[in-house]
């Protein structure tokens, strides 16, 4: 009977005494902790992708108390972030524009100028064989290194080729940070006059090499009333500060690479080549 | 003189020879779980070794001081557990209030490690042995040392493994573990060895 009150009572006082210790330390040792960034944390999508060019949302959220960080880098939340966050800080909320990655590419490059068989990884392909496997050295290799990176499920290798999710893209760019072929760029979420293609090749090449690579034939640009685009290194580029999406290069262009879209829709109905 | 060598053949066996993972096979939870990453699990190793010195010593100490005294010896591994816990919490608050930089390097593995078996083992393993004070604290830093070792080491294997070519059925985990078993092996050649008798 003693030994079990013994071990009872030890025990007892000991997890007493234990808690006691650590109430008294919580207070002793407390850190303060501005009040204002668990709640800036809060109005953080949480998914501490990097986007912002800090370790996570925390981190970010700290910068901007800190003063080193202004209101709405946070590309994943976007305005609703924004206002949050300007609403905690008590200063006028920004307007952030809704940002989302393209891939410049819908991959039809047919004509491989290797075979490949090593790593699927596209760094690791871009570093084996010098400039990647493909004929167009500026083409989506599609090893889909850039869904790996990806927090959001937003980017998927489809038919040979990444395509990007407008819906589910949040704009944090990984993808776009990670692509060795730098073939996704950052566009505008209501940009509706997009080029899929990077390939920076004259036409005559670009013609033996891909199906529907820009070929530099500036017909685009003789049709914009507006001198929206303009055919730049052998690539067809448009200036948003003037493009007003009429539509009229999309339907004018004879590799119909520009998309009336955002390549939500219409280019879906043109069917990538199959690798 | 014999004390020095005494302690070098008890730190030599439990960086080595009775290596806490790999040959004991304590702490496999945080072997397996935070070995993705060579700077992860050396992170993980550090803290490791800073948490099993500390328990060692307050261990040894709650147990000659208390459980011997009052016939409780039967009542190591609960005490242990909560001596650890509270200890890992203490030391956890002390670190953030004195020694930012120091917290932010063990960061979230601090905590992970109050109910990793490895540190109550070396509780248990050093009352179990007979070791005096000095003993269970050189036996416990060496222990984590030993620790470090395997999971760092295992970290290296495991990034090279994500990247080969192998059957879809084995990638990841299944192969994480045949790794282990294989790294494993390897250590169990130490145990041939007999350290200074």
């Amino acid at each position: 009977m003693e030994k079990i009150l013994y071990a009872v009572l030890v025990l007892s006082v000991m997890g007493a005494a234990f808690g006691a210790i650590l109430a008294i330390a919580s207070k002793i040792f407390a850190v303060k902790v501005d009040e204002r960034l668990p709640k800036l944390t809060a109005c953080l999508p949480g998914a501490n992708c990097g986007g912002c060019g800090y370790a996570g949302c925390q981190a970010y959220a700290q910068a901007v108390l800190d003063g080193k960080a202004s209101i709405g880098q946070c590309a994943a939340g976007g305005a609703d972030a924004a206002k949050a966050m300007s609403a905690v800080m008590g200063v006028e909320a920004v307007e952030v524009e809704k940002k989302v990655a393209m891939v410049k590419c819908r991959g039809q490059n047919h004509l491989p100028k290797a075979r490949y068989a090593g790593i699927a990884d596209c760094r690791s392909a871009m570093f084996v064989t010098g400039n990647g496997p493909s004929a167009c050295p500026n083409g989506c290799l599609g090893f889909g290194t850039c869904t790996t990176v990806c927090k959001f499920d937003a980017i998927h290798v489809v038919n040979g080729v990444a395509r990007v999710d407008a819906d589910k893209c949040t704009g944090c760019m990984q993808c776009v940070e990670i692509c060795p072929r730098k073939v996704i760029v950052p566009v505008t979420y209501d940009a509706d006059i997009v080029v899929a293609c990077s390939n920076h090749e004259r036409g005559a090449k670009t013609r033996k090499i891909c199906d529907i690579g820009c070929i530099g034939c500036h017909l685009c640009e003789k049709q914009c009333e507006y001198d929206a685009i303009h055919v730049i290194d052998n690539l067809a580029v448009i200036d948003y500060s003037k493009c007003v999406s009429c539509g009229r290069c999309a339907a004018r262009c004879p590799r119909h690479l520009i998309s009336d879209s955002n390549l939500r829709t219409d280019m879906d109905a043109v069917p990538a080549m199959q690798r | 003189m014999s004390t020095f060598v005494a302690l070098f053949t008890i730190s030599l066996n439990a960086i080595l020879a009775e290596n806490f993972i790999l040959v004991k096979f304590l702490g496999i939870c945080p072997f397996m779980g935070v070995s993705k990453k060579t700077d992860t699990a050396f992170g993980m190793g550090l803290a490791v070794i800073f948490v099993m010195g500390l328990a060692s010593a307050a261990t040894w100490a709650v147990n000659e001081f208390l459980l011997v005294r009052l016939n409780l010896e039967y009542m190591q591994t609960v005490v242990f557990i909560l001596v650890i816990a509270a200890l890992v919490q203490f030391v956890e608050m002390f670190l953030q209030k004195a020694l930012p930089a120091l917290y932010q390097a063990l960061g979230i593995y601090l905590p992970l490690i109050t109910t990793n078996c490895a540190v109550l083992g070396v509780a248990l393993l050093n009352i179990q042995n007979g070791y005096t004070f000095i003993e269970s604290v050189i036996y416990g830093v060496t222990g984590g040392v030993g620790f470090t070792l395997a999971i760092v080491l295992f970290s290296s294997v495991r990034e090279r493994l994500e990247d080969c070519d192998c059957p879809k059925a084995f990638k990841g985990f299944p192969l994480a573990l045949i790794a282990a078993g294989l790294l494993a092996l390897s250590f169990l050649g130490f145990s041939g060895f007999k350290v200074f008798g």
